[in-house]
């Protein structure tokens, strides 16, 4: 037995919306198989995993919280990836974001301005942007690889926000605890509604994807960012410059997360402090790559994988699943989602027994 | 001191060595996994496991190294019969490698291993400085040396080498000429998931001789990014693990020595000088390119 | 009986009816967040061996649900709001990060009661606890330097706050009130949990000369070293023991179950307030592992101090104590505030580090 693919003329306008559907279908039986077999009732499971995390308006909030920087950071992604840029450090930028965006709250309290957000945002996002200019400078002037440089400056970022709250920037009043000062409520995103601390950001994240989508659309520059990815000569002969492409995608990716790590300090945290990311940035290539590197998959994506966050931790509590588990059920989403996609570009065909004198034939 | 700073060098780099060397080969195939971290873990927790539950650790190296292949094989049934997008694949097996291993080693935490003897070799140990570094050390260590030797061979030597670069160049090509794409990029996949997985048990039968959950630590994608660094040439995996390596030992002899440096920025040190050194190697675009493989990560699908 | 209604509750309402909300709840929730994964060897796993000696002794009026691997952060938030509105009445939140996220989740639910371990902000309806491990650092220090024949230790430290630089103190204390000149050599891993790195740190340190290592970082990979290179070590968190038969000299170690029970039975009989707890030795939230691997006398000195502390006859902290840069701290005979202790950045006279700052 084997399976064999065949390219469809076009891509099935059918299995785009089947495929997710029984990507969905599969993951709940493989689920359900998995659970029963730890012991653990699958029907209760997976309504904690799906259901149990959509039923109440706080955890709708959470669940806006938690896609929004996916979201963001996913958006600018599949820009950079469509362009042929391997930006995989936006977890670094979104830090470095998060600490530009930091610099008037921690060392200007005392102003006090409806300026002061706005600037907060818009330094956050310049810093992820310049942070990101580091792999796109290295790329253009010295052929360095990005998916290195980014990968590397990750690790330096971390550290020196690590260092900055652990030195510098450690609030005085804090019994020398590695914190930053709290933010005043000038330089706090106020949440969207009474109902729940959902802010800002996964307003940034719709709007971020809409305008991407516009761009990649309807604007020359999205033409320009396909055709540079696709083939840098024909982008050449076109007129375009992939040079600049790189700094174009690898700064507004960087922007991106740095506006998602701003928005989430200032919005989520309140401060600065060590950890301020669950790996947000890594995540987010999963996101750009689930949703088929488009804006508006991207916010479909990002949901779905706040979702299963929120719902491990509903199963975890409820029935005791580990979060082990939760991983290893996230993986398998994954698998069925991305194999699932499978068939919106190819005919899959499953031959049983021998298929060598076809292929000696063809 | 200095003999034992390398050894602690030596042990450090060496899963990085094995682990970037199974990627190399992978990539030079043409297919980019991203999951060396999760495979790594999984070829740690069945390290331990085979070693503990056998009680000859040797057998725990043959279980890595075997789970690590098969782990790698559902990566490359996805991405190769499926073909379904390689670097978010890759994320995938990495997270399901953690969730896997962690579930797998539940029963072993805590219980402390037993550490792979080295292999005296008679004489040439006996030599000074020389020979305890480099002939009285574990099977792990001699297996990355002939890892790098043996790849370099294959790659640029043999035939079959030859076929593989020719296929991570330019699929369509080879395959025209009667090569196997898809069977060369399995064996491929599945070499670099067996080193990813001998990687892990040097982790938990060398390196710290016991199973810890998430123990590989991030050192899956140091691999990763030390292929990129050798742009694809063996030699220079050797060359960028152990430059890694020592730089993360000496910023620790650093720190015991007492520099006033805040030790965040000696724990930056690895990272920075591997940016520094790949912009020193990487200035000469076109020895660059020669060697990058052109259908990295690109999808392969016969026409039928 | 219950397990049947909550599956036959969760079946239905997957099948699309109505939530129950009430699960038949006859049983009270004392709730744990962990900041690691259970069988993390170290901090977690100490807590969790808490929380089932909990679920042991009180197991028939209470359940004890707990999330693992939470990252301290905004899902630090929605992780304890979650449980708080899943009807935990108690609620333990075990990391220093969750500080502020439990602040804030306890003002949102004033009839739920909240304990931070290792933090400082508290509210009427939340209480902090820690332990004073530095208790049990002093004694290390004093074994140490009894068995250390170059007079020199090696300190694996994970990241420089007040909790960790006071252990350090105290374990130079502990050795100076043995041999004056002994030295301190610190590294620090960055890092709670990365065997390799530890296990790197133990051997940079062995080769720069020390004979006696002690760890605050959370695996047993030095100790393994230690084992390997034929020294002796201290272990952290948990008895180690079985990384180093011949190499652990004894171990602090957690002991956070008498604590929780103290304070669940407290809840239960309705006298639970809140405060702010600094538990030692004489409390039990922390004991020392069994000393061995060492000649009759340092045991004697160790059991004799152990007993001083418990009793309160003798402080750590307790002048005269120089800083490092030689300028005094301590007139003789003070004792050192626990203000200025939680807060602690900055070495006394005899470590060979320089503090980050």
């Amino acid at each position: 037995m084997r399976i064999e693919l065949q390219r469809r003329p076009a891509s099935s306008g059918l299995f785009s919306l089947v495929s997710p559907l029984l990507a969905l279908a599969l993951t709940l039986i493989f689920g359900a198989i998995m659970f029963q077999m730890l012991g653990k009732d699958p029907g209760h499971a997976l309504y904690s995993f799906f259901v149990e995390p959509l039923l109440e308006v706080w955890s709708l909030h959470e669940l806006a919280i938690k896609a929004g920087p996916l979201i963001l950071i996913a958006v600018g992604l599949s820009v950079c990836y469509r362009s042929n840029n391997w930006n995989i450090g936006a977890e670094g930028q979104f830090t470095i974001g998060a600490i530009t965006g930091s610099i008037l709250p921690i060392l200007v309290p005392q102003w006090h301005s409806v300026m002061v957000l706005p600037l907060m945002l818009l330094m956050g996002a310049a810093g992820g942007a310049l942070f990101a200019a580091i792999p796109a400078l290295l790329k253009t002037r010295f052929n360095t690889n990005e998916i290195l440089v980014s990968l590397m400056l990750v690790y330096i970022a971390q550290l020196f926000l690590d260092w900055l709250v652990r030195g510098p920037w450690r609030d005085p009043k804090g019994f020398n605890f590695p914190q930053s000062i709290s933010f005043a409520p000038e330089a706090v995103l106020p949440p969207l509604l009474d109902s729940g601390r959902a802010h800002a950001s996964i307003l940034f994240a719709l709007l971020a994807a809409v305008l991407v989508w516009f761009m990649m659309r309807f604007m020359l520059k999205g033409f320009e960012v396909t055709v540079l990815g696709r083939s840098e000569r024909a982008g050449r002969f076109a007129g375009f410059s992939a040079r600049r492409m790189v700094w174009f995608s690898m700064m507004l990716s960087g922007a991106f997360a740095g506006l998602a790590g701003i928005s989430e300090v200032s919005g989520s945290i309140g401060h600065l402090q060590p950890s301020i990311s669950p790996g947000y940035g890594f995540t987010a290539i999963i996101v750009a790559f689930l949703g088929r590197l488009n804006p508006v998959g991207a916010i479909a994506s990002g949901f779905v994988l706040a979702l299963t966050y929120l719902g491990g931790e509903a199963a975890q509590l409820s029935i005791g699943v580990s979060d082990k588990v939760t991983r290893v059920f996230q993986g398998l989403l994954l698998f069925f989602v991305l194999s699932c996609d499978t068939l919106i570009l190819y005919r899959v065909r499953i031959i049983f027994g021998s298929g060598r004198a076809r292929e000696a034939k063809s | 001191m200095i003999e034992a700073i390398l050894l602690t060098i030596i042990t450090a780099a060496t899963p990085l060595v094995i682990a970037a060397m199974g990627e190399l080969v992978t990539e030079r195939a043409g297919v980019l996994n991203l999951g060396v971290e999760g495979m790594m873990i999984i070829g740690a927790v069945c390290a331990f496991a085979g070693s503990y539950l056998t009680g000859v650790p040797l057998f725990g190296v043959l279980a890595g190294i075997l789970g690590g292949a098969l782990f790698s094989l559902l990566f490359g049934f996805l991405t190769l019969t499926l073909v379904t997008n390689q670097v978010a694949t890759g994320l995938a097996l990495t997270l399901l490698g953690l969730g896997l291993s962690g579930q797998l080693g539940e029963s072993f935490v805590g219980i402390p291993g037993v550490k792979l003897a080295p292999i005296v070799f008679p004489v040439l140990s006996e030599i000074p400085f020389v020979g305890p570094l480099l002939f009285r050390q574990d099977i792990t260590f001699y297996l990355s040396i002939a890892l790098v030797i043996g790849v370099n061979w294959f790659l640029f030597r043999s035939r079959t080498g030859l076929k593989l670069r020719a296929i991570g160049d330019n699929h369509g090509s080879a395959h025209a000429l009667g090569i196997s794409v898809i069977r060369t990029r399995y064996l491929a996949v599945m070499f670099g998931g067996a080193c990813a997985g001998l990687a892990g048990a040097q982790l938990s039968l060398v390196y710290t001789p016991q199973w810890v959950e998430n123990m590989s630590a991030g050192r899956g994608w140091i691999a990763l990014a030390l292929v990129v660094f050798a742009s694809w040439r063996p030699w220079r995996v050797l060359a960028g693990g152990y430059i890694f390596g020592a730089v993360g030992i000496l910023q620790l002899h650093a720190q015991a020595f007492g520099i006033g440096v805040p030790s965040q920025f000696l724990s930056m040190l690895p990272y920075a000088v591997t940016i520094v050194v790949l912009i020193i190697i990487s200035h000469n675009r076109r020895t660059t390119l020669i060697n990058t493989p052109a259908c990295l990560g690109k999808p392969f699908v016969p026409d039928r | 009986m219950k397990k049947l209604i909550i599956a036959l509750a969760a079946t239905a309402a997957a099948l699309g009816s109505v939530v129950s909300g009430a699960q038949a709840q006859e049983k009270t929730k004392v709730c744990f967040v962990y900041v690691g994964t259970k069988t993390d060897g170290g901090w977690t796993q100490a807590h969790d061996l808490g929380r089932q000696e909990l679920q042991k002794a009180l197991g028939d009026k209470i359940e004890t649900p707990y999330l693992e691997s939470v990252p301290e952060g905004p899902d630090a938030e929605r992780a304890i709001e979650r449980m708080a509105r899943s009807g935990c009445a108690l609620i333990f939140s075990t990391s220093f990060g969750f500080m502020d996220a439990t602040v804030k989740v306890a003002q949102k639910f004033p009839n739920v009661k909240f304990e931070h371990a290792t933090g400082y902000k508290a509210a009427p309806n939340l209480a902090t606890y820690n332990s004073r491990f530095y208790e049990g650092r002093y004694i290390l220090g004093q074994i140490a330097a009894k068995m250390s024949k170059k007079g020199e230790a090696g300190y694996i430290a994970s990241f420089p706050i007040p909790e960790v630089v006071m252990g350090i103190n105290a374990f130079e204390l502990g050795a100076k009130s043995i041999n004056p000149n002994f030295k301190l050599k610190v590294v620090w891993a960055n890092t709670w949990f990365d065997p390799g790195k530890e296990a790197d740190a133990a051997k940079a340190l062995i080769d720069q000369g020390v004979d006696i290592l002690t760890q605050h970082t959370d695996t047993t990979a030095p100790m393994q070293v230690a084992a390997e290179r034929g020294i002796y070590a201290f272990g952290q968190a948990s008895d180690m023991i079985a990384a180093g038969p011949k190499t652990q000299l004894t171990a602090i170690v957690d002991t956070w179950g008498a604590y929780y029970i103290k304070r669940t039975k407290a809840l239960l009989d309705g006298t639970w307030k809140s405060e702010q707890i600094w538990d030692g030795l004489k409390d039990g939230i922390l004991t020392m592992a069994p000393y061995t691997n060492m000649p009759d006398d340092v045991k004697a000195m160790a059991e004799e101090t152990e007993a001083k502390i418990k009793s309160g006859e003798l402080h750590p902290f307790t002048g005269p104590i120089n800083k490092q840069d030689g300028t005094p701290w301590l007139k003789a005979g003070e004792k050192a505030d626990d203000g200025t202790l939680l807060g602690m950045n900055f070495y006394v006279e005899g470590v060979d580090d320089k503090l980050p700052q």
